[in-house]
């Protein structure tokens, strides 16, 4: 159950319409059940009313969409985030990947999401989702109805909320939160305590799974090059299957590279991989060892913050200490 | 009629998997996937695979041919291996309909014989569907989860499985087992799978996509749907990635490519998706421009390209995996649903 109603953001996205401040704006649209919530872009007040969406499956991250959409024309555009989701728009005004004065952000509190994903390992062709302080009530087109609590159905990500708190908006709807200690690294430190071998084979087996649809690139903020070199068929590693599949295990560490230190863990890559792997772990030890080896820093927090890997300080760490050959945490 | 109790199950892959290389869909960590049988190995109980059965005769990824060159000397290395008779145990309707879709594709004349070898070389046990899911919609296809084709049918219920061959190659199988799983005579077979039958119509009534229809699509509606407004709303949040179309138990293309091992070239083909910007490029240049074009060409090829050129059979079986698995959520249904409705907001 999220604390603001769809109601709410509706009828404030009309204000802003038909006052002229945005043209357009970025929501989720309902689809044909209640789980299947589209990135979808309004123009009007009718379509707002008809298809707008706002609740416990409006994961998608709509920010990398504004770097496409803020090219279109001149006019300014409405969009609803996350806490999440205003780390990576800020990443994203870092990198000067689109005009923020194109773009007007309001803010909503974030209960966590849920994902179908989990509600179908305990509830078998469900077509409603009810959730309240006492927990989540499936209905089931078979079983009956299915009383959940919400923590089992909530994704890792949520489970292992960051921060409650926006940090980027022109309006707010609610009381805004601030940052959590959460248990994110509580994996990662169990990954790192298995031995290379073990470590080897765990990441084997995940990644085997691979398909390579590129669902976890294309997904992500941090992933805004004009041209992938995944896409470029003159690279020789060009997107698709390759000859081996070691080559679909070394695209997910190249990307992990690629996005360290400007990942914002908002875990978008495990949440549309159709394989399930746990892709944001791969990122979360990049994250875990930047903070360590050089303090705390959560990129998309401030907007032009110098991620430690692309800045210098003389207190910096020598490479020779960061990496030790055969280091058990290498 | 056959019938084989659960609890002998085991018995009955053993026998299986002693004649030919036999997979079975079993549990992990990514969903339900096709996984060679071995002794241990537990049957999912979910309704389908992430991945479709498609990968068995079109596996994504094959090695065609291998080169070697010495001076001007070219060697050519055979190294097929698609000539092993293989069994796949529990496809379900949609997916063995999918079989028809993709030999239309690669058994018209030029037979792919990579693909032709590996169809003679299977044997495929089909698993009527108890429990369909909401994202379920084979019936749009006339596909009917009940009666699957096949070349064993199977029926599941609380204790038993029960099998039917339906063609020479599946009878051949089931008569060199039939020690293990011997002919059920007098037995309750008959009774078991028509109730088995009655529950999956009765289901199938209850689906919230029993009424989609394909009544609007069709071979001949090219010009009725090419310029849609509705395309511009359903493809403008489209990633772009391959999600849907590697999932799918039908999509069909790839792309044929050399890798130089450095001792040598190996030629493979992979999978290939109509999402990607580089798909069919040409030297010309690219010929759909935009996710726009390459959205629309996915679906106009299920249905109304496809149908154009192969007697009107939609290449979709509604087997829902887009469904569950497109990251922005948007699919055929939606699709099939807004085109021809007026108005890009109906998108």
């Amino acid at each position: 159950m999220q604390e603001i109603t769809r109601d709410t953001l509706i009828s404030r996205a009309k204000e802003l319409l038909a006052s002229g401040e945005v043209d357009r704006v970025y929501g989720w649209k309902r689809g044909e059940f209640c789980y299947d919530v589209t990135p979808a872009l309004f123009t009007d007040a009718e379509s707002l009313e008809k298809d707008f969406e706002w609740g416990d499956f409006c994961g998608a991250n709509l920010s990398k969409y504004l770097v496409e959409e803020t090219r279109k024309s001149e006019g300014k555009i409405l969009v609803f985030m996350k806490p999440c989701d205003t780390y990576s728009f800020n990443q994203l005004l870092t990198e000067h990947r689109f005009d923020r004065e194109k773009v007007y952000v309001i803010g909503t509190p974030c209960a966590g999401m849920l994902d179908p994903k989990r509600i179908r390992d305990h509830a078998e062709s469900f077509t409603s989702v009810v959730s309240d302080e006492n927990g989540v009530t499936v209905s089931t087109l078979f079983d009956g109805d299915v009383k959940l609590d919400r923590s089992e159905v909530m994704p890792d990500r949520c489970l292992n909320c960051k921060s409650k708190k926006h940090v980027a908006y022109d309006e707010l709807f609610g009381e805004d939160g601030g940052t959590i200690a959460s248990g994110r690294f509580d994996e990662v430190e169990k990954i790192e305590k298995m031995t290379p071998d073990e470590r080897f084979e765990f990441w084997r087996g995940e990644l085997s799974r691979c398909i390579r649809c590129n669902a976890c690139r294309d997904v992500c903020p941090a992933c805004t090059c004009e041209k992938c070199v995944f896409d470029n068929p003159n690279s020789g590693v060009e997107n698709k299957a390759a000859e081996n599949s070691f080559e679909e295990q070394m695209f997910h560490i190249i990307r992990a590279f690629h996005v360290a230190g400007r990942c914002t863990d908002c875990g978008e890559c495990s949440r549309v991989c159709p394989q399930q792997i746990p892709l944001h772990l791969l990122n979360r030890k990049f994250i875990k060892d930047i903070d360590g080896f050089y303090g705390e820093y959560q990129a998309g927090a401030e907007v032009g913050s110098r991620a430690p890997l692309v800045d210098y300080t003389t207190e910096d760490i020598e490479p020779s200490d960061a990496v030790k050959g055969g280091d058990e945490n290498a | 009629m056959r019938k084989i109790t659960l609890d002998r199950l085991d018995e009955f892959f053993a026998a299986v998997a002693g004649k030919l290389k036999l997979y079975i869909p079993v549990d992990t960590a990514g969903g339900a996937q096709f996984q060679q049988w071995r002794a241990g190995a537990k049957m999912s109980d979910a309704l389908n695979t992430t991945r479709s059965a498609k990968d068995f005769f079109f596996p994504q990824t094959e090695n065609l041919m291998e080169f070697k060159t010495e001076g001007k000397k070219i060697e050519i290395i055979d190294v097929r291996r698609e000539n092993e008779d293989f069994a796949i145990f529990g496809v379900r309707a949609c997916d063995v309909r999918s079989f028809d879709v993709l030999d239309r594709a690669f058994l018209s004349e030029p037979a792919d014989t990579y693909y032709q070898n590996r169809r003679e070389h299977g044997v495929i046990f089909s698993l009527a569907c108890s429990k369909p899911a909401e994202t379920c919609f084979c019936g749009t296809f006339g596909i009917d989860p009940a009666n699957p084709k096949g070349d064993i049918v199977c029926y599941k219920t609380d204790d038993a499985i029960y099998m039917e061959a339906k063609t020479e190659k599946g009878a051949n199988l089931m008569d060199s087992v039939s020690d293990i799983v011997a002919e059920d005579e007098g037995g309750d077979g008959e009774s078991a799978v028509n109730a088995q039958k009655e529950i999956i119509s009765e289901r199938m009534k209850k689906l919230p996509l029993a009424s989609l229809s394909t009544d609007k699509f069709g071979g001949d509606k090219t010009a009725k749907f090419f310029d849609d407004p509705a395309w511009k709303s359903l493809s403008e949040s489209c990633l772009g990635c391959g999600t849907c179309t590697f999932v799918c138990p039908t999509c069909q293309c790839y792309d044929i490519k050399d890798f130089n091992a450095g001792n040598g070239i190996k030629r493979f083909r992979c999978w290939d998706s109509c999402m990607y910007s580089e798909f069919t490029k040409m030297s010309a240049g690219q010929p759909r421009l935009t996710q726009l074009e390459r959205f629309r060409q996915r679906f106009m090829h299920k249905l109304v390209y496809y149908p154009a050129n192969n007697d009107g059979m939609f290449s979709c079986v509604g087997c829902g995996r887009c469904l569950s698995k497109c990251p922005i959520q948007m699919n055929i249904v939606k699709v099939m649903k807004n085109l021809g409705e007026g108005g890009e907001n109906n998108g």
